[in-house]
């Protein structure tokens, strides 16, 4: 019954498994498995009593700061904009153990890329803190 | 419209459902169709509430079968009932026996020792607590389409087993301690519901075991009232206003535990209420009663052979009431033990702390709690232990661990070893 996110990053984490071009750059059929898989996690998760969140976010980020007394918010794209950590999405789920989650992560993570290939992206594990008093 | 007793209304649920599976139907159609006969009956009770309510929800889900045995394409089981039939209630007394058979069966249902505990718990809400299943999703924080496959699942998985056969108690009270501990949210309050079920189960079975989960249960409700304070921040057994103390429930707590007892087969749920009664009948938390507590851990510890890794909370549990009835060094040299096996949890950095607090090592208490924070899983326990480690360098000999080293003191006097001056 706890929850965990398993995080995909744009970039950041280990160093790559298999280093793999950006979507951009793949075939159009990979890009659709690859897509479809993700879908398939989703449905997976709910068909499972798993499922409790799948969002993913814009590659845009923006680093914010009190600006001070009367002064506007500083925002700024970051130390190293190219290369620095950026979450890419995530599925959010509730499940028995820890072990249950990574088994989820490393399934995620055997998702079809160029060639139709498994990606061995890695997947990002955190867990949720529970709100019980 | 009228005010809908909700309460009455959930008590009804397994009643009914009892008497489906009893007569033949199969668990799973049966459930399902009762759980939309419930549905139906919280948006049309309030304004024509019917005569006969449990007739009411019967005939509805019955309806519900018969239909969706006429839509259904596939083979449709049937359970054999084999369970026997219970005679006609005739008086209070055997109503109530009555209802407590019906909880005991579908609890050996929804307990089944084959399924995960997350489902054995969703199930046992719905089917014998008489829950939505919207309900029960909220009071887990997911969503209600999640929570309604892991019951469906959790109902295919138990196709075809019987379910007349009496199983594993031990499992049916391990899964109402998870209701019990799972905690508020929501609309429902699942203490109070894992209260309900226990009390009646405890009217289906003469197992100690079961009263003991319920006196267990009783007693640690009973604080509840003052373990949070107005800003809803976690206040600690030994800081807590006793006078908030729900003092009926403790009485009953204790009522049901002497009854266990003198059945004169202690098992982890009376031993643990026995803690909790101590506790619960100490006037300021200086008052404890330490050497009788530790002297029940001690009987909890030994119903394990490998305590350590079989029973690591209780081990844990007892190293505080050894800090306080020989020292808090030996204490933590009792936490010692558990390192391998709690070591990455923060309860056990977190009785570290207390204990060094005990002792009166500010800076020792402060890197613990600070230690526990880190590895908190939930946000109140986090935010209370960050407060801890953020109080402890800086306090002062406060009335606290004052009061506590006075007590040992005492206790000097009365030629106790191996306590520090």
């Amino acid at each position: 019954m706890p929850k965990y996110l398993l995080l995909k990053h744009y970039r950041g984490g280990p160093a790559p498994h298999r280093p793999f071009p950006p979507m951009d750059q793949w075939a159009p059929e990979d890009v659709e498995a690859h897509m479809a898989f993700l879908k398939h996690v989703s449905a997976l998760l709910e068909e499972n009593g798993e499922f409790v969140d799948a969002q993913a976010l814009t590659p845009a980020r923006t680093w914010v700061r009190y600006g001070g007394p009367d002064a506007a918010p500083v925002t700024t794209d970051g130390p190293l904009p190219e290369t620095s950590d950026l979450v890419a999405g995530w599925y959010m789920i509730d499940v028995e153990s820890y072990e249950r989650a990574v088994e989820l992560a490393a399934y995620v993570s055997s998702e079809p890329g160029p060639g139709g290939e498994p990606l061995y992206e890695w997947i990002d594990v955190r867990e949720v803190m529970s709100d019980a008093p | 419209m009228r005010q809908l007793d909700e309460n009455a209304l959930r008590t009804l649920v397994p009643r009914v459902l009892a008497g489906l599976v009893r007569r033949g139907e199969d668990f799973d159609a049966a459930e399902d169709a009762l759980q939309e006969a419930l549905l139906e009956a919280l948006r049309v009770w309030p304004a024509t509430p019917p005569r006969d309510p449990r007739a009411w929800l019967a005939t509805v889900a019955t309806r519900r079968l018969v239909d969706a045995r006429r839509g259904e394409a596939a083979r449709h089981r049937r359970e054999e009932a084999t369970y026997a039939e219970p005679p006609p209630a005739a008086t209070e007394e055997s109503q109530a026996t009555e209802e407590g058979d019906d909880t005991l069966f579908l609890l050996f249902c929804c307990c089944h020792p084959d399924l995960a505990p997350a489902s054995q718990v969703a199930l046992t809400l719905r089917a014998v607590g008489g829950l939505t299943t919207r309900e029960i999703a909220d009071a887990f924080y997911v969503p209600e389409a999640t929570m309604a496959q892991r019951i469906s699942r959790a109902k295919r998985a138990l196709q075809g087993r019987r379910l007349d056969q009496l199983g594993d108690l031990a499992v049916v009270l391990r899964v109402l301690y998870l209701v019990y501990t799972a905690g508020h949210a929501g609309r429902v309050d699942l203490a109070g519901e894992a209260i309900r079920l226990a009390r009646q189960l405890t009217l289906a079975t003469e197992e100690p075991e079961a009263r003991g989960l319920l006196a267990l249960m009783l007693l640690n409700h009973a604080r509840l009232p003052a373990r949070l304070d107005s800003e809803g921040r976690i206040v600690t057994l030994d800081r807590q206003e006793r006078g908030m103390w729900d003092t009926r429930e403790i009485a009953e707590g204790v009522r049901v535990l002497q009854s266990a007892l003198a059945v004169g087969r202690p098992g982890r749920y009376q031993i643990e209420a026995a803690i909790a009664a101590l506790h619960d009948d100490a006037a300021s938390a200086e008052d404890t009663d330490w050497p009788q507590i530790l002297a029940w851990y001690d009987d909890l510890v030994a119903l394990t052979d490998d305590p350590v890794r079989q029973d690591p909370a209780a081990v844990l549990g007892r190293a505080v009431a050894v800090g306080h009835v020989l020292d808090a060094a030996a204490g933590l040299r009792e936490t010692d033990r558990l390192r391998k096996v709690l070591g990455e949890r923060h309860r056990w950095h977190a009785v570290r702390g207390y204990l060094h607090e005990l002792s009166g090592d500010l800076p020792a208490a402060a890197a613990a709690y600070a230690d526990a924070a880190r590895r908190a899983t939930d946000i109140a326990e986090r935010d209370h232990l960050v407060h801890q480690a953020a109080r402890a360098p800086a306090a002062e000999l406060d009335d606290w661990s004052t009061a506590h080293r006075a007590s040992k003191l005492s206790a000097a006097d009365s030629g106790q070893e191996g306590l520090r001056p």
